[in-house]
């Protein structure tokens, strides 16, 4: 394998029970690429995820770059499951790393420097604030490579704008490479290298410009779907 | 040594560590297995009523049998835990009848603190240390589990290796209780001091600390009450404990 590519992806083929979810996919994935994966619901984006981090059974080639250190934030990962627990921030984070200056420069670097926010118990964050603070725990440990399934899920269309641009200056400031998995389109079209959108059995996969045609969405999301390329 | 105080330390150690564990099953909300699991320890407390040996030692082997069988009878019949986990507990409750007397039906019950022993005592201490030094150890990493499975295989935790651990600090903990409640009580040794302690707590440090706290609290009160008064120690211990939560749940801090 080239060094320079840090995912690479052979005819990967997905079944879940009897349904193929993933059918014959190719593409690679370039150190410092943002590469977002758009389609319908249902079309096996999350499952894709999940196969690339190697929870699922699979068919094909998945192959990282040796030693890479990878950064995951499933969907859904919402105050659901974490409200009713007693957990502040400060603990959230000691269950990864014991370093507390790193925890509170992490922290810092979302926008969240308070000394109040460190010691409040999670579910007593607002939504905007618990995504911040996922980013921030998803980047405490240096990783490489980072996958997030629908970052801004809960998340009102302002706070969404400010995780993406929150996540595009760690992008920057990390030299990471991202894998992010999104409904927005706009967010696509402004900070992706490459997109890969599925839909069932079928996949494009390109730069933005090339594949966020009115015509290519057709082909995925079915005719209902409208996208306006913004003018630069 | 006096009973009392051999009753007094063994009752700490398990009521201390049931709570801590206690907080890990409340999260997982699964605080009422060890009801079951309670009952059918039955037939080997039954055993080791009518041969003299300690009731936790009677009672592990049941416990690992039963959780055996509800996950190999899972795996063949497919029908949900819960219904399979009655089938087994009702069983071992049945099975026990047939052979216990009557006049040790109650001990079986409800526990009887007052009749360990030097040994029975300094065996529950040192299998309640480690213990304690396993689930501390095994904590971070069960929360995580908890909070999504996904996020714990990221960070290159061992899923079956920590649920194997925590079943298995399930069962011994259920043996010993079985010696200081009974059978018919062991889920509430678990249950009651974490959901207290989750009631006063905003964090983990203060949840994991409070809940042990109240299990002491619970165990050491019910058996001097036992001491003064002959009441039996097991059933005051869960209702002190039962007063402790009532009290904290008046104090809930708003949200």
């Amino acid at each position: 394998m080239r060094r320079d590519y840090i995912l690479e992806v052979k005819n990967l083929a997905v079944r879940l029970g009897n349904v193929s979810v993933i059918d014959n996919l190719s593409f690679k994935v370039k150190r410092g690429e943002i590469l977002t994966i758009v389609g319908p619901n249902g079309a096996g984006k999350t499952v894709l995820l999940r196969t690339l981090l190697g929870f699922l059974p699979h068919q094909g080639e998945i192959n990282w770059q040796k030693g890479v250190k990878i950064g995951y934030l499933p969907q859904g990962l919402t105050f659901l499951k974490v409200r009713d627990l007693p957990l502040s921030v400060k603990e959230f984070f000691l269950l990864k790393t014991k370093n507390e200056n790193k925890i509170q420069r992490c922290l810092s670097l979302v926008g969240l420097p308070d000394k109040e926010i460190y010691t409040k118990r999670i579910g007593d964050l607002s939504g905007g604030q618990f995504q911040r603070m996922l980013i921030a725990w998803a980047l405490i440990n240096e990783p490489q490579v980072l996958l997030f399934d629908e970052p801004t899920t809960g998340v009102d269309i302002g706070g969404a704008k400010t995780i993406y641009s929150l996540l595009f200056n760690c992008w920057k400031e990390y030299n990471l490479t991202i894998i992010l998995v999104t409904h927005d389109l706009n967010i696509v079209y402004k900070y992706s290298t490459n997109v890969l959108c599925l839909n069932k059995d079928r996949f494009c996969y390109g730069p933005p410009q090339n594949i966020l045609t009115p015509e290519a969405l057709k082909r995925i999301y079915g005719p209902e779907i409208k996208f306006y390329k913004h003018q630069h | 040594m006096s009973s009392l105080v051999l009753s007094l330390v063994s009752g700490i150690s398990i009521g201390g560590l049931a709570a801590y564990l206690g907080t890990l099953m409340l999260q997982k909300r699964m605080s009422l297995v060890a009801g079951p699991l309670g009952h059918l320890t039955l037939p080997g407390v039954a055993l080791a009523l009518l041969y003299g040996f300690d009731v936790s030692i009677g009672a592990f082997p049941f416990v690992i049998l039963g959780i055996i069988l509800i996950w190999l009878l899972e795996l063949r019949t497919k029908l949900p835990p819960e219904a399979l986990t009655a089938i087994i507990f009702a069983s071992g409750v049945a099975i026990a009848f047939l052979f216990l007397p009557l006049k040790q039906a109650e001990v079986a019950l409800v526990g009887d603190i007052t009749r360990v022993n030097l040994i029975d005592t300094i065996v529950s201490v040192i299998v309640c240390f480690v213990l304690f030094l396993v689930i501390r150890k095994i904590f971070p990493q069960m929360i995580l589990i908890n909070i999504s499975e996904d996020l714990a295989k990221v960070e290159g935790v061992d899923i079956k290796k920590y649920n194997f651990l925590y079943l298995l600090a399930i069962g011994i903990i259920v043996s010993l209780g079985v010696k200081l409640v009974g059978s018919l009580l062991t889920a509430a040794l678990v249950a009651i001091p974490s959901a207290a302690a989750r009631n006063l707590s905003k964090n983990l440090h203060s949840y994991t600390l409070l809940a042990p706290i109240f299990g002491i609290i619970s165990a050491v009160s019910g058996i001097l009450v036992y001491y003064f008064t002959k009441l039996p120690a097991g059933p005051i211990i869960i209702l002190i404990n039962t007063l402790i939560f009532v009290i904290s749940a008046i104090f809930k801090r708003k949200p």
